[in-house]
C-alpha cells in the first residue's frame, strides 16, 4: 500500500478540502470518505466509520480525523502532512484576515463591523446548537446535561471545563454500568 | 481598548497548548472564549464576538480560526503561529495514540457512553457562551434582529450561511456605523 505518491495524495485531498471547508469541519467528512475509501481504497467503510468515531473521542477540533488517517496510510509523516495540508491554507487566509482587520482597529468603520458582527456571531451559535439539536442522536438525559452545564457556568463562569467534563463522563458511565 | 494588555509568546502558547489538549468533546470556541474574555480579559467580548463570526464565514475549521484571529490581535503573525501549533500539537499526539489504541478503545462499551456526557458537557459550554452573546446582542433592538435574522435563517430556514451573512451583516454594520455606536459591550 505503500508507495512515494502516497504523500503527494494526502496533499492533493486534503490541502483544498481545507479552502472548501466553509462554516467547519463537517463539511469534510462526506468528501474525504469519498477519496479515501472509494476512490483510493486506503480503507473499508468499516475502518473509515471507527476512524471518524476515534476522532471524536480525542481532545482537541473535530478535524483531527486527517491526522488519524495521515498516520493509518503512511505513518508519523503521513499524519504530520495531513495535519499540515488540512489546516495551512485556511490558516493562512485567516491569518491575512485577521491582520487587514486589525489594522483599522480604533476607525469608525471598524467599530461598526465589530458591533455588527457581534449579533451575527450570537445567531450563528444558536444554529450550530440547534443544528446538533436535529441530529437527533442525543437523548433527553444530554439535554438535561447540556441545560445543566450552561446553567452551572451562568452562575459560576469560572468553573473549570475539565471539572465539568470529567464529572459528565462519570455520571454518563455510571449509568451506563447501572442501566446498559 | 485600542492595545491590548502586554501578553507575551510563552502566555499565549502554554494557554492554546492547554485548551487543546483538554477540549475533550469539542466546542473549543467556548474555551478560547472562557479563557481570553472571561478568565484574563485579554479581549473585550465584543472584539472576541466578531472575530468568531469572522472565523466562520472564512474557510477552515472555526475555533482554529479563532485561535488565529485571537493570537494575530495580541502578538501579530508570531502570535499566530504560536496559537494554531499549541492549540493542534497535543490532539495531534492524542489523535495519534487514539489511532493507535483504537480497536480497544472501541471495543469497550462504555467508550460510547462516556463520549455522550463529554459531547453533551461540551455543548453546555457552547450554550453558554450563546447566551453571554446573546445577551450583548439584546441590549438593542439592531443587534437584536441580526441576531435572530441569522438564527431563523441559517438555524431554522437551514440556508446557505454564508448566502445569510453576506445579507444581514452588511445590514447590520451599516445600522451601526449610522447610530455611531462603539464597543461598550
Amino acid at each position: 500500500m505503500k508507495d512515494e505518491n502516497i504523500y503527494l495524495a494526502l496533499v492533493t485531498i486534503l490541502a483544498p478540502l481545507s479552502i472548501a471547508a466553509i462554516g467547519g469541519a463537517t463539511g469534510i467528512y462526506a468528501p474525504l470518505q469519498h477519496e479515501t475509501v472509494e476512490l483510493r481504497q486506503w480503507m473499508t467503510s468499516r475502518e473509515f466509520i471507527d476512524l471518524f468515531a476515534i476522532s471524536r473521542l480525542a481532545p482537541g477540533p473535530g478535524s483531527m480525523l486527517a491526522p488519524i488517517i495521515g498516520w493509518n496510510v503512511a505513518g508519523f509523516g503521513g499524519a504530520l502532512l495531513a495535519t499540515v495540508a488540512l489546516y495551512l491554507p485556511s490558516s493562512l487566509l485567516c491569518f491575512g484576515a485577521a491582520r487587514v482587520w486589525n489594522r483599522y482597529r480604533g476607525t469608525p468603520w471598524h467599530r461598526a463591523i465589530e458591533a455588527g458582527l457581534s449579533p451575527v456571531a450570537a445567531g450563528l451559535i444558536f444554529s450550530g446548537i440547534l443544528g446538533l439539536l436535529r441530529l437527533g442522536q442525543t437523548g433527553p438525559l444530554s439535554w438535561f446535561t447540556v441545560v445543566l452545564v450552561a446553567g452551572l457556568l451562568m452562575w459560576r463562569p469560572k468553573l473549570h471545563p475539565l471539572l465539568l467534563i470529567g464529572c459528565g463522563a462519570l455520571a454518563f458511565f455510571l449509568l451506563h454500568v447501572v442501566a446498559p | 481598548m485600542n492595545h491590548p494588555p502586554p501578553v507575551s509568546l510563552a502566555m499565549i502558547y502554554a494557554l492554546f497548548f492547554r485548551i487543546g489538549l483538554f477540549s475533550f468533546g469539542g466546542q473549543l470556541s467556548s474555551w478560547i472564549h472562557r479563557e481570553v474574555v472571561l478568565v484574563r480579559g485579554w479581549m473585550t467580548n465584543d472584539e472576541f464576538l466578531s472575530g468568531m463570526a469572522l472565523s466562520q464565514i472564512l474557510p477552515g475549521v472555526n475555533s482554529t480560526n479563532t485561535a488565529i484571529f485571537v493570537g494575530q490581535r495580541l502578538r501579530g503573525g508570531w502570535g499566530a503561529t504560536a496559537a494554531i501549533v499549541a492549540m493542534l500539537s497535543g490532539p495531534f499526539f492524542a489523535a495519534i495514540l487514539a489511532a493507535i489504541f483504537y480497536k480497544w478503545i472501541i471495543g469497550w462499551e462504555a467508550t460510547q457512553s462516556i463520549m455522550e456526557g463529554v459531547a453533551a458537557v461540551a455543548l453546555g459550554m457552547l450554550a453558554r457562551l450563546g447566551i453571554t452573546a446573546g445577551r450583548g446582542a439584546a441590549k438593542g433592538v439592531t443587534p437584536a434582529v441580526a441576531m435572530l435574522a441569522t438564527f431563523i435563517g441559517v438555524g431554522v430556514m437551514r440556508w446557505p450561511m454564508l448566502g445569510v451573512v453576506a445579507v444581514i451583516a452588511p445590514i447590520s454594520v451599516i445600522v451601526c456605523y449610522l447610530q455611531g455606536r462603539g464597543h461598550e459591550g
